[in-house]
């Protein structure tokens, strides 16, 4: 068998008393691209912002290609500050609301984690954030600031932001709801793009349609459980949870 | 041409008295924006990343001295320092004061700054795999900065004009000067005028100088 | 050192203080009313048509906010009364701190008729005021609502400013600490004593205003 890349766990997750993801389990394999659906509330954010670290969760585990990331044996002990902080890096995160620094360049925004964190030379890093730039069609913008970019623009930046780091998940948050609906295509190509070439993908969306073509497994998550999953045309076509149904329903696809 | 009497002729006469308060004025100045920017950012780190203990601490020094006027300050540091044991000149019990009155204003403003940045700047930094003082050093301090510096120029000002309460408690800059002066000739209307109008440049340079870094740092939008 | 803390003189002088709190306070309130009519005249003639305007209430507003509060002060105790205007000390300053809440106000509702949506002043005019009523019956009120924080704040700043009084001795409370100090000596307990009557003085009218703010609020 195969070892997952992303494993996920029994995850619990509490905010204050307020239990808002009851024992998630979810796996992916390499090149594996997943959609999470569900309606409003049910977790689907929180659920990757753990995978990030982006929030502290009480139960459960994750492991991202075997290494158990943010708490360390069956004591769930926190790890350092600085081990989180390399974790991280193995996984690429792009925001609903772009979330660029407005002070640098789309090319120093791509490099900074390039130059910091891996520590890599500046013509090296250059390089690569140039490439991938290229990449999502924004060569001609590498001086502008986020200030004068548009917002589909700036996300696609982001994109080249997370993914230049070369993490093992790509994780991607509602990416195009902040946007202009003429702006969203030229996100989602860039996403299909970077799907289409083997990359690992953990993507919470509201583009149904999107998730149909893009995706190799879709999940249906209510209030905190996962309540359905497989294949989209199993998934879109022949849902078995009457919940699923109603949500397809109401989501308009 | 110039006869003994006349404004000029007086002006001319005291012109070394003028220049030595006037230096007093800008070096006590800018030692206290220099010296109350380093405390006042310390203030502003405690207060915005601080334990709880120390924050509350921070939090009654600021409003404390917020909350009292600058001239009570000054008169308080002259006053009081020497009273429990610590001896300093008029100079340094004033700057002692500016000081602390600078660091309070500079403490607000920078933690107005770090907390007014969206969340979401921390997290796209965490993201990349950042850690806490370079997610500060690359991605914080430059837009916080950014943000203080309009109300750091005006504290800047401020603390000028502050430092006329120095003359009070016998620190020989500008104002003092100028009313020595005038204790001399009764010519008060041409030197305070003229006193005012020096404040008035000194003020009016720091905030153009100001306004043109502020346009040099603008992000292009 | 050896020195034990004994408020005992203090206190026997309390009501001076206190009553030099109060002129402080009467002072400032004083000077704010006076100050919010000078900085509408002004606020109005900086937004005037007419370019002689803008220019003598930008110069009064930048003259005025880059020249030191005592300076100021002092020019107008001893210069006035040398050109004929002869006013107690009292009335100086107060004339004084005005003038100079008049600047920091004038500032305060350009701001605030900036913010105003344009609608509102055409609104008025649709319906048949003419520009005066248009002015007084719609603009300014709300300014004046959009802009109280902003006053609030402004009134404590002077408060805090009318310790400056002592410096031409003005009986106020700063005047009347420094006297305590050199009288008896006990310099800790009268500057602790002074500076926590002001901290709470300024802490009380900030709650005050808060409370009023949250009065005055239009409901939306
Ligand atoms: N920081 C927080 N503190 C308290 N509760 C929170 C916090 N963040 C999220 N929640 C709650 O957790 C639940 C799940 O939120 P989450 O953002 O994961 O939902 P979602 O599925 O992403 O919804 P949406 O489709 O609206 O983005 C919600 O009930 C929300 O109110
Ligand atoms: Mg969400």
């Amino acid at each position: 068998m195969v070892q997952p890349i992303l494993q996920i766990e029994n995850l619990h997750k509490k905010f204050k008393d307020v239990e808002v993801l009851k024992g998630v389990d979810l796996s992916l394999e390499t090149g594996d691209v997943v959609s999470i659906i569900g309606s409003s509330g049910s977790g689907k954010t929180t659920l990757l912002r753990c995978v990030n670290m982006l929030e502290e969760f009480h139960q459960g585990r994750i492991l991202i290609d075997g290494e158990e990331i943010g708490y360390s044996g069956p004591r769930h002990k926190a790890r350092k500050e600085s081990e989180i902080a390399r974790q991280r890096a193995m996984t690429g995160m792009v925001f609903q609301q772009f979330n660029l620094f407005p002070h640098m360049t789309a090319l120093r925004n791509v490099t900074l984690g390039l130059t910091k964190v891996k520590k890599m030379p500046a013509e090296e890093a250059n390089a690569i954030a140039g490439k991938w730039l290229a990449r999502v069609g924004m060569s001609d913008r590498c001086d502008h600031h986020p200030g004068q970019l548009s917002g589909g623009q700036q996300q696609r930046v982001a994109i080249a932001r997370a993914v230049a780091m070369n993490p093992k998940v790509m994780l991607f948050d509602e990416v195009t709801s902040a946007l202009d609906p003429e702006l969203v295509n030229e996100v989602l190509n860039v996403i299909k793009d970077l799907a289409n070439e083997g990359m690992t993908m953990l993507l919470v969306t509201h583009e149904m349609k999107f998730a149909f073509e893009v995706s190799d497994r879709v999940v249906f998550m209510n209030q905190g459980r996962i309540e359905e999953e497989g294949p989209p045309e199993e998934l879109f076509r022949k849902p078995k949870s009457q919940r699923l149904a109603e949500f397809l329903k109401s989501s308009k696809f | 041409m110039v006869e003994p009497g006349t404004f000029l002729y007086e002006l001319w006469v005291s012109r070394w008295a003028i220049l030595d308060g006037f230096g007093t004025t800008v070096l006590v100045s800018m030692l206290a924006i220099v010296l109350g920017t380093i405390l006042g950012t310390l203030v502003g780190l405690v207060l915005v990343y601080g334990g709880w203990v120390s924050r509350f601490l921070v939090r009654i020094y600021v409003d404390f001295v917020r909350g009292t006027p600058v001239f009570v300050l000054v008169l308080a540091s002259f006053y009081l320092l020497s009273q429990i044991g610590i001896q300093l000149t008029a100079f340094q019990a004033g700057l002692f004061a500016l000081v602390v009155f600078c660091s309070t204003h500079v403490g607000e403003n920078l933690r107005g700054a770090l907390q007014s940045l969206p969340r979401g700047q921390t997290e796209a930094a965490k993201a990349i795999g950042l850690t806490f003082p370079q997610i500060f050093v690359y991605v914080l301090a430059p837009q916080a900065l950014r943000q203080a510096l309009p109300a750091w120029i005006n504290t800047a000002t401020e603390m000028v004009k502050a430092s006329t309460l120095l003359s009070v408690i016998g620190v020989a800059e500008l104002l003092l000067v100028s009313r020595q002066i005038i204790s001399r000739n009764f010519m008060s209307l041409e030197f305070y005028f003229f006193a005012g109008l020096i404040y008035f440049l000194i003020d009016y340079a720091i905030e153009r100088a100001g306004k043109a870094v502020e346009r040099r740092v603008a992000l292009p939008s | 050192m050896g020195y034990t803390l004994n408020f005992g003189a203090v206190w026997r002088d309390f009501d001076l203080l206190l009553s030099g709190l109060g002129l402080g306070l009467g002072l400032a309130i004083v000077s704010i009313f006076a100050g919010c009519w000078i900085g509408l005249v002004a606020a109005f003639a900086m937004n005037s048509k007419h370019v002689l305007w803008r220019r003598v209430a930008s110069c009064y507003v930048t003259a005025i906010r880059n020249t030191p509060l005592l300076v100021l002060i002092l020019f107008s105790f001893f210069v006035l009364p040398r050109l004929g205007i002869r006013l107690g000390k009292v009335e100086s300053f107060t004339v004084t701190l005005s003038i100079y809440a008049g600047a920091y106000l004038t500032e305060v509702f350009r701001g605030a008729l900036l913010a105003l949506p344009r609608g509102l002043r055409e609104a008025g005019l649709a319906i048949g005021l003419t520009e005066w009523q248009a002015k007084i019956w719609i603009t300014i009120p709300i300014m004046l609502r959009n802009a109280f924080p902003a006053l609030g704040n402004n009134f404590i700043s002077l408060f805090k400013d009318t310790s400056l009084a002592a410096a031409i001795a003005v009986p106020e409370l700063t005047f009347y600490a420094r006297q305590i100090n050199v009288n008896t000596f006990r310099v800790i307990e009268t500057w602790l004593v002074a500076s926590l009557m002001y901290v709470a003085a300024c802490y009380l009218i900030a709650a005050g205003l808060r409370f009023f703010e949250r009065r005055l609020a239009i409901s939306r």
